[in-house]
């Protein structure tokens, strides 16, 4: 596991001058090929949900009567519904609203979970109970029923209230493991080296708490991405979070998979598409977590033999 | 050399043992060749990774199945490796027993350790639990354990670690074995129980006749205990000969080197000798010679075949040179290159130093407490409890302490830079009592520490560039001078300023040690805190860092807190020394006027615990010896009179009773002779020294 460097000496190839760890930690994760494959991947996705509706003349919406469960054709690329709705319009709609919320949900729920498990772990005493007694509360409570009700007044406020709401509902385990790994963490001499030498509590705990359980929270955030996906499926299936006309890759999913087997086409290109965000943010993740432990992965190896003639 | 008429009665012929590693086998012992005869002990020492555990494993057939074995091990003529594992478990415990290093996770924690060791009495011979357990009991006696008959009924916890150990030499012999192995059976523990129970072994080999096989990486138990000793480096054996030819002729330049780089109980050593470079990776070891690299006197021919072990006379060596060593019997520092280091400053008068770090009557308990829902006091722990430190500008001033006397929690009092629960802490002048968030905050740059272990200590997720700019950062140091200090810090500690983008684990154990000392200098303290810098380094390395220290003082005008349990290294590095036992000062002073003539009956144990290096000198020592019996006594009852009673022979000695009536009632204070360094807190100490003294 430890890699021995040798004494310094001349044969080294020279070494890039940056030092600081955010430069050393992109310069790994462009190295990952798999991590720039899945960036490649998501701004794709991107590209096709926002530019998607100026390629096609047909909106999401507006039924075509003259063409019901067509199987994808020049006309319409995906092929239509039950009701004459482009699919691939439809399904570039949906896939707008899914990326958004996947990414931001995630983003938001991990982040708060990072804060309030470091703080409530690192601190310990009062705002440890205090902190952890929020997150009980917040656990017992039914979240379905309290987004079912809230999201109907929050009507006005739309799509980024119901990200809000999801985010609020999903960072309350991640928060107890990370409160649990930075108890343990707080005990570590470097820690305890750190605070002797005058380091900040909260600089201790975004620069060496939050990167040595980042392993975690990055598996816990690529999951997120999908399970916020599809609770937002669920809500939108009975009837809260996006509404009809709108779609979303869940409500296309539910709408589609009755009909899978018959009309195939109103199920697998919407299928496909959350396959392939999700694989690409885990992909993503994959990079980002080898890229910020430098134990991992095979790039020592390599520039060990690299030094070797 | 092969002419004995007598068959050994273990015989390791080209012992090979191969780990799977991610890229092929990686070696662990690389033909190893041992001879033990009936009643010899035979030492093998090396450092970390050298395969002297794994030696010792396979004689067993104890490695993990990752493992493949090759070579002949013979007890007796019987061939043992491939044996079929029943047929091995009838000699394991039998024939051969061992003695592994860690003696809590070498007991079950669920049974009691009467019932371990009747077990082990029951599986080799047929007798009953009664007369099992009756032969439990007095293997307990044997090794020294107080009322065996009671301590049968205790679970291991309950037994301190130098019980256990005991506890662990007493099932190994149970059954009388012709072989004991022992795998630093002392590393774990603290000198003065160390020395108990080495006492033990040689009691236990005394009494069953056993040949024992001592592994160690410490020189001084070897020196002391083994009447052979094989010197392994790189799965390999080195060097072998009788203790006192190896100690006082080493052929290796390795075992050379050894001695060379260990400091001296003795001696008030001027630089060590360090051995350059570091072990090579036994993945990738480099044709010819392992050593060659790190080797003063390393040839051409040298990195082309590996040296055989020849030699005359039972002293064998792998090194072509050996002859040569052999006739001119060179001292290590003129083979080795020795650095320059500043002379250190005269010892003036100390009142004229600035002091650094004064403290009086420090104090620190912490209340046990017991129930889970109410937490209520049910008694304090008396972890510090009049502590009193000196340290004047320049100085180093180790304290010294087993485990337990409150040393880690003493620095911990004094780096919180607060106000101490009793007594009194200034640093530079300054109360720590009175001092604002801002001014604690800026005297941390005055005063940093360097902790134990450099990989707990560096965080695993920052390369080094981070880590040494931190302290700098927390005093909010600007960018530009942080980019310009770091590699200077580096360069200072003789690290490559290009690796500032690397991390700690592709470090060995002594370069992280170094970039844990560049951290701690980072913002130009004069006072740092070392927590027992060198014990978690190999000693040929330790030596590189001790004398970094040495020369990074004199350049930089530093005062040294040095904390160690290693007294010799005190004794290296130190000018003052301060004493703890069960957290108090017992005797404090300059450091040649404490190690020469000890006044406090427990300093004086304590010296005379530690193994020196050097077999003729180790047993001249041997008829002064003081033993102390039993353990620290617990932290948890402040008792009136002297802390060390219980164990102090002196105190054991005394007739009259009014002298032990002041021992028992009175609590004695640091005192010494007017005008002299040196003080013991000890109502009978041993009387100041006469000229006859060294």
């Amino acid at each position: 596991m430890t890699t021995t460097v040798a004494e310094p000496s001349p044969s080294a190839t020279a070494a890039p001058r940056a030092t600081g760890r955010g430069r050393l930690v992109l310069a790994r994760l462009l190295a990952a090929r798999g991590a720039v494959v899945g960036a490649v991947i998501v701004l794709l996705l991107f590209a096709l949900a926002f530019g998607g509706p100026y390629l096609t003349p047909w909106d999401y919406a507006a039924p075509d009567f003259s063409a019901l469960h067509q199987p994808p054709s020049a006309e319409h690329w995906f092929g239509t519904n039950g009701v004459g709705q482009d699919v691939f319009a439809q399904t570039v709609r949906g896939l707008q609203k899914s990326l958004i919320i996947g990414l931001l949900v995630a983003l938001f729920s991990t982040v708060l979970a990072s804060v309030v498990g470091a703080c409530a772990g690192y601190f310990g005493g009062w705002a440890d109970r205090t902190l952890m007694f929020l997150v009980d509360l917040l656990l017992v409570f039914p979240s379905f029923l309290i987004i079912t009700i809230v999201s109907a007044r929050l009507k006005s406020a739309g799509w980024i209230a119901f990200v809000l709401l999801l985010a609020l509902f999903n960072w309350m385990i991640t928060a107890r493991v990370v409160r649990s790994m930075t108890i343990s963490l707080r005990e570590r001499e470097f820690v305890r080296a750190a605070r002797f030498m005058g380091v900040r509590p909260l600089r201790i705990i975004s620069r060496h708490i939050l990167p040595n359980v980042a392993s975690f929270l990055i598996i816990d955030a690529t999951i997120a991405v999908g399970g916020a996906v599809m609770s937002e499926t669920a809500l939108s299936y009975f009837g809260f979070g996006v509404k009809p006309p709108d779609v979303s890759l869940g409500t296309l999913l539910a709408a589609g998979t009755s009909e899978a087997p018959v009309f195939p086409w109103l199920f697998y290109f919407a299928a496909g598409l959350l396959v392939l965000f999700v694989l690409a943010v885990n992909l993503i993740g994959d990079g980002l977590r080898d890229a910020l432990d430098p134990t991992s992965g095979a790039r020592p190896r390599r520039s060990r033999r690299k030094r070797r003639p | 050399m092969t002419t004995t008429v007598e068959t050994p009665l273990l015989a390791v012929r080209d012992l090979r043992v191969d780990f799977a590693g991610p890229d092929g086998p990686v070696p662990a012992v690389r033909g190893v060749d041992l001879t033990l005869h009936r009643g010899e002990t035979l030492g093998i020492v090396g450092e970390s990774g050298s395969g002297k555990s794994v030696t010792a494993l396979s004689v067993l057939g104890l490695l993990p199945g990752t493992a493949r074995v090759g070579g002949s091990v013979r007890l007796d003529g019987r061939e043992l490796v491939g044996l079929p594992g029943k047929e091995l478990a009838a000699i394991r415990g039998r024939r051969i027993a061992m003695v592994f290093q860690d003696p809590l996770s070498a007991f079950t924690p669920v049974y009691r350790i009467g019932d371990q060791i009747a077990e082990a009495v029951r599986i080799h011979q047929r007798v009953d639990k009664a007369t099992a357990r009756r032969r439990a009991a007095e293997l307990l006696d044997l090794v020294g354990i107080p009322a065996p008959d009671r301590a049968l009924d205790s679970f291991p916890h309950e037994f301190s670690g130098g019980m256990r150990q005991r506890a662990m030499i007493a099932m190994a012999v149970a059954n009388e074995p012709d072989i004991l192995l022992a795998d630093e059976p002392t590393t774990a523990l603290d000198v003065t129980i160390q020395a108990q129970v080495l006492d033990v072994l040689r009691t236990a080999r005394r009494e069953t006749g056993a040949a024992l096989v001592l592994v160690s990486h410490d020189l001084g138990v070897i020196a002391g205990t083994a009447d052979r000793v094989a010197v392994m480096y790189a799965g390999r054996v080195v060097e072998t000969a009788e203790v006192d030819e190896l100690f006082a002729a080493p052929r290796h330049p390795y075992s050379l080197g050894l001695i060379g780089a260990l400091p001296r109980l003795d001696g008030r050593g001027g630089p060590l000798v360090p051995i350059p470079g570091a072990p090579a990776p036994m993945a990738e070891l480099p044709p010819g010679c392992p050593f060659a690299a790190r080797c003063p006197l390393a040839e051409e021919r040298c990195s082309v075949t590996e040296p055989a072990l020849e030699g005359a006379d039972g002293h064998l060596a792998a090194c072509v040179r050996s002859a040569e060593l052999a006739a001119r019997r060179p001292a290590p520092s003129e083979v080795y290159p020795v650095p320059e280091l500043p002379a250190p400053a005269g010892s003036g008068d100390r009142s004229a130093l600035t002091p650094v770090l004064t403290v009086s009557g420090l104090g620190k308990t912490f209340p046990l407490l017991k129930g889970t829902v109410f937490k209520r006091k049910v008694g304090e722990v008396y972890a510090v409890d009049g502590v009193d430190l000196d340290l004047r500008e320049g100085e180093t001033l180790g304290l010294v302490g087993e485990s337990g006397s409150g040393k880690s929690t003493t620095l911990f009092e004094l780096l919180k830079l607060g106000a101490p629960e009793t007594g009194r802490i200034e640093l530079l002048g300054r109360d720590t009592a009175k001092l604002t968030r801002a001014e604690a905050h800026r005297l941390r740059a005055e005063l940093q520490i360097v902790f134990q272990d450099p990989m707990a200590s560096l965080d695993p997720r920052m390369p080094i560039g981070g880590i040494v700019a931190e302290p700098l950062l927390a005093q909010h140091t600007p960018r530009e001078e942080i980019a310009r200090r770091v590699p200077e810090l580096l360069r200072q500690v003789g690290l490559d300023p290009e690796h500032a983008v690397r991390y700690p684990h592709q470090f060995s154990g002594g370069q992280r040690q170094r970039v844990s000392i560049a951290r701690a200098l980072a913002v130009r303290p004069r006072l740092l805190v070392l927590d027992e810098p060198v014990s978690a380094l190999d000693v040929s390395i330790q030596a590189g860092v001790l004398n970094l220290l040495q020369s990074l003082k004199a350049e930089l005008g530093l005062s040294y807190l040095f904390v160690s349990h290693d007294l010799s290294v005190i004794r290296h590095l130190a000018d003052r020394v301060s004493v703890m036992y069960l957290g108090r000062t017992v005797e404090q002073g300059e450091v040649s006027a404490v190690f020469d003539r000890p006044r406090h009956p427990y300093t004086r144990a304590l010296l005379s615990a530690i193994p020196l290096p050097d077999p003729a000198a180790e047993r001249d020592r041997d008829r002064d010896r003081i033993l102390l019996a039993g353990d620290p006594p617990s932290p948890t009852e402040r008792r009136t009179g002297c802390p060390f009673r219980a164990r102090c022979p002196r105190y054991a000695g005394l007739t009259d009773p009014a002298d032990r009536a002041r021992c028992e009632q009175e609590r004695p204070a640091l005192d010494g002779a007017p005008g002299t360094d040196h003080q013991a807190a000890c109502h009978h100490p041993e009387p100041p020294a006469d000229d006859h003294g060294r």
